[in-house]
C-alpha cells in the first residue's frame, strides 16, 4: 500500500531521518514505535505529504508522491495532539472535513456514536477537554471511510472507555481491509493492535517485524527495552 | 465548490467570533464617534482618523496575522492532510483572515459615518479613499504575517520580525527620512524622496489619503516632495499602483513559502 524508499529527512544540522526502507502492506496495523526524537513524527509527516523528503521516495499504491494532493482523499489523519478552531463547534469541525472530502462512499460516524459525541459536538471548541478534542479528532479521521489511516498516538488522553472504543474500531477496521500506520508507546496496546512492529533510533529502522509475543519473548513491558533485548540477542 | 471558497466560509466564521475582531471593530466605532462629537463635521473628522488608520490597521493586521496563524497551527496541518492543494489553502486562509480583519475595520468606521452623515458631498469620496487605504493595508500587512509565520518556527522570533517591520514602515521610516532630508537639504532630492515613498506602503497609502485631502502640509516630507513633483491625478495613481505591488509582493512570498515549507 505506501512504501518508502531510502527516505532521508534532515533539519539543519539534524539527521532526523538516515535512510528508511519500509513497507506498510494493505490491511495490516504497523506500529512505529521509538523514543521521543526519534524521527516517529517526521516518518508519519512525510507519509501524509506535510513533510518532504531530501532524498528517497515514497510510493503510495505503486505511485510516487510528488507533491501531488489526491492520494489524500484516502488517507485519514488524527494528529497526537487535536486543535480545531477555537471559536467553531465540534460539528463545524466536522462539516468542513466533510465539505471538503465528503465522497461517495457516504460517512462513517460510528465513533461519534461509540463516544457519545453527540451533545458535544454543539459546543465551541474551546470549551471542550482534551479528551473530548481528541475524540472529536479520531471521529473526524474515520469519518470518510479511508484507505490508510495515519494514528499519531490515538489512545493517548483518552479515558479507558474511549479508548476500548478506539481500539475495536481499529481492529474492525482493519478486518475490513483498511492499512493503519500508528505510532504509540504502550506495549499493550501494541501487542493488542499491530501486526508489525517498527522501532526507530536516530532516524534508523532498528526492528522490523512481528509484535505477536514481542513482550513475552524478551520478557519487558517497554517497548523500548523489549527491543534493546531483542537487538542484543540477535546480535549475539 | 473549490476548496479555497470552503476554507474561507469557516475561517470567516472562526475569525468574525473572536473578540479581538469585535474589540478592533468596536475602537473604530467609538473613536469615529468621539470624533464626532468633538470636532463635529465630517471632514474634520476624517482629517483626524487618518494616522489612526495609517498606524493601527498595519499593526492589528501583521500582529493578529501572525498571533492568529501560530495559534492554529495544528489545524493547519490537518487541513493540509486533507486533499486539498496547499495554493488553495493558503489562498482560504489568507482571504478569510484579511476579509474579517478588512470587515472589522469597515464596519467600525462605516457605521458612525452612515449615521451622522459625511456633510459635504465631496467628503464621500475621501471617504471611500480612506475605506480603500485601510483595506488594502490590512491586506498587505496580513501578506506579510503570513510570510513571517511560515518563515519562523520559532513563534517568538515571529512576533519581534513582526512588531519590528511594523516599527520600520509605521514610524521608523518617515523619520530617517526627514533626517536624511535635512542632511542633504542642499541637493536635489526630490526623485530620491519619491523613491524611498515607494519602497514603504504606509507612506504610500498615507500620501493617497493627503492628495485627496489637499492638505500637503501634513503628508511629511515624502508627501509632499510628491505632490510637488506628480500634481495630484498622476501621484494618486502612481501611488495606488505601488501599494497594489506591494500587495502582490508579500503574497507571491508568502505562498512560496507556505508551498515549501515542512510542516
Amino acid at each position: 500500500m505506501i512504501r518508502l524508499e531510502d527516505v532521508h529527512k534532515r533539519y539543519g544540522r539534524l539527521d532526523v531521518l538516515k535512510g528508511i526502507d519500509l513497507e506498510f502492506e494493505a490491511g495490516t496495523v504497523t506500529a512505529v514505535a521509538g523514543p521521543n526524537g526519534s524521527g516517529k513524527s517526521t516518518l508519519l509527516r512525510i507519509v501524509l505529504g506535510l513533510v518532504r523528503p531530501d532524498r528517497g521516495r515514497v510510493y503510495f499504491d505503486g505511485r510516487p508522491l510528488n507533491g501531488d494532493w489526491r492520494y489524500r482523499e484516502r488517507v485519514g489523519y488524527m494528529p497526537q495532539v487535536a486543535a480545531f478552531p477555537e471559536n467553531l463547534t465540534g460539528a463545524e469541525v466536522l462539516a468542513l472535513l466533510k465539505d471538503l472530502r465528503g465522497g461517495p462512499a457516504g460517512v462513517d460516524e460510528e465513533l461519534i456514536e461509540a463516544f457519545a459525541l453527540g451533545p458535544e459536538l454543539g459546543k465551541p471548541v474551546r470549551t471542550l477537554s482534551t479528551g473530548t478534542r481528541q475524540k472529536v479528532s479520531a471521529a473526524a479521521a474515520f469519518l470518510f471511510r479511508p484507505d490508510v489511516l495515519v494514528l499519531d498516538e490515538p489512545t493517548a488522553g483518552l479515558d479507558p472507555s474511549a479508548s476500548a472504543a478506539l481500539k475495536d474500531k481499529i481492529l474492525r477496521e482493519k478486518a475490513a481491509g483498511r492499512t493503519f500506520i500508528l505510532s504509540s508507546h504502550i506495549m499493550s496496546e501494541l501487542e493488542e493492535l499491530a501486526d508489525r512492529v517498527v522501532f526507530l533510533l536516530d532516524g534508523a529502522v532498528r526492528y522490523a517485524g512481528p509484535a505477536l509475543g514481542l513482550a513475552a519473548e524478551t520478557g519487558q513491558v517497554n517497548l523500548e527495552r523489549a527491543v534493546a533485548q531483542l537487538m542484543r540477542r540477535t546480535a549475539s | 465548490m473549490n476548496g479555497a471558497v470552503k476554507v474561507i466560509r469557516y475561517e470567516l466564521r472562526d475569525v468574525l467570533r473572536s473578540r479581538w475582531m469585535l474589540a478592533y471593530a468596536l475602537f473604530f466605532l467609538g473613536f469615529c464617534e468621539l470624533l464626532f462629537r468633538t470636532q463635529g463635521s465630517g471632514p474634520r473628522v476624517l482629517l483626524s482618523l487618518v494616522n489612526v488608520v495609517l498606524l493601527l490597521v498595519p499593526l492589528v493586521a501583521i500582529v493578529f496575522g501572525t498571533v492568529y496563524l501560530y495559534g492554529s497551527r495544528a489545524f493547519i496541518e490537518l487541513l493540509l492532510a486533507q486533499p486539498l492543494s496547499r495554493g488553495r489553502l493558503f489562498a482560504g486562509l489568507y482571504i478569510g483572515l484579511a476579509a474579517s480583519l478588512a470587515g472589522a475595520f469597515l464596519v467600525g468606521v462605516g457605521i458612525p459615518f452612515a449615521l451622522h452623515g459625511a456633510g459635504e458631498p465631496g467628503v464621500y469620496g475621501t471617504l471611500l479613499v480612506l475605506a480603500l487605504c485601510g483595506t488594502l493595508l490590512t491586506f498587505v500587512f496580513t501578506a506579510l504575517a503570513f510570510w513571517i509565520a511560515t518563515r519562523f518556527e520559532d513563534r517568538l522570533k515571529g512576533f519581534g520580525a513582526a512588531i519590528l517591520l511594523w516599527l520600520a514602515f509605521a514610524i521608523v521610516y518617515d523619520g530617517v527620512v526627514l533626517v536624511v532630508a535635512g542632511a542633504f537639504a542642499d541637493y536635489p532630492l526630490e526623485r530620491a524622496m519619491i523613491t524611498l515613498m515607494l519602497l514603504n506602503p504606509v507612506d504610500l497609502a498615507r500620501v493617497l489619503m493627503l492628495l485627496r485631502l489637499d492638505v500637503a502640509a501634513l503628508m511629511g516630507y515624502t508627501g509632499a516632495a510628491f505632490e510637488r513633483f506628480f500634481g495630484s491625478a498622476a501621484g494618486a495613481a502612481l501611488a495606488l499602483s505601488a501599494l497594489l505591488a506591494w500587495w502582490a509582493a508579500p503574497v507571491a512570498l508568502g505562498l512560496r513559502a507556505f508551498r515549501r515549507k515542512d510542516f
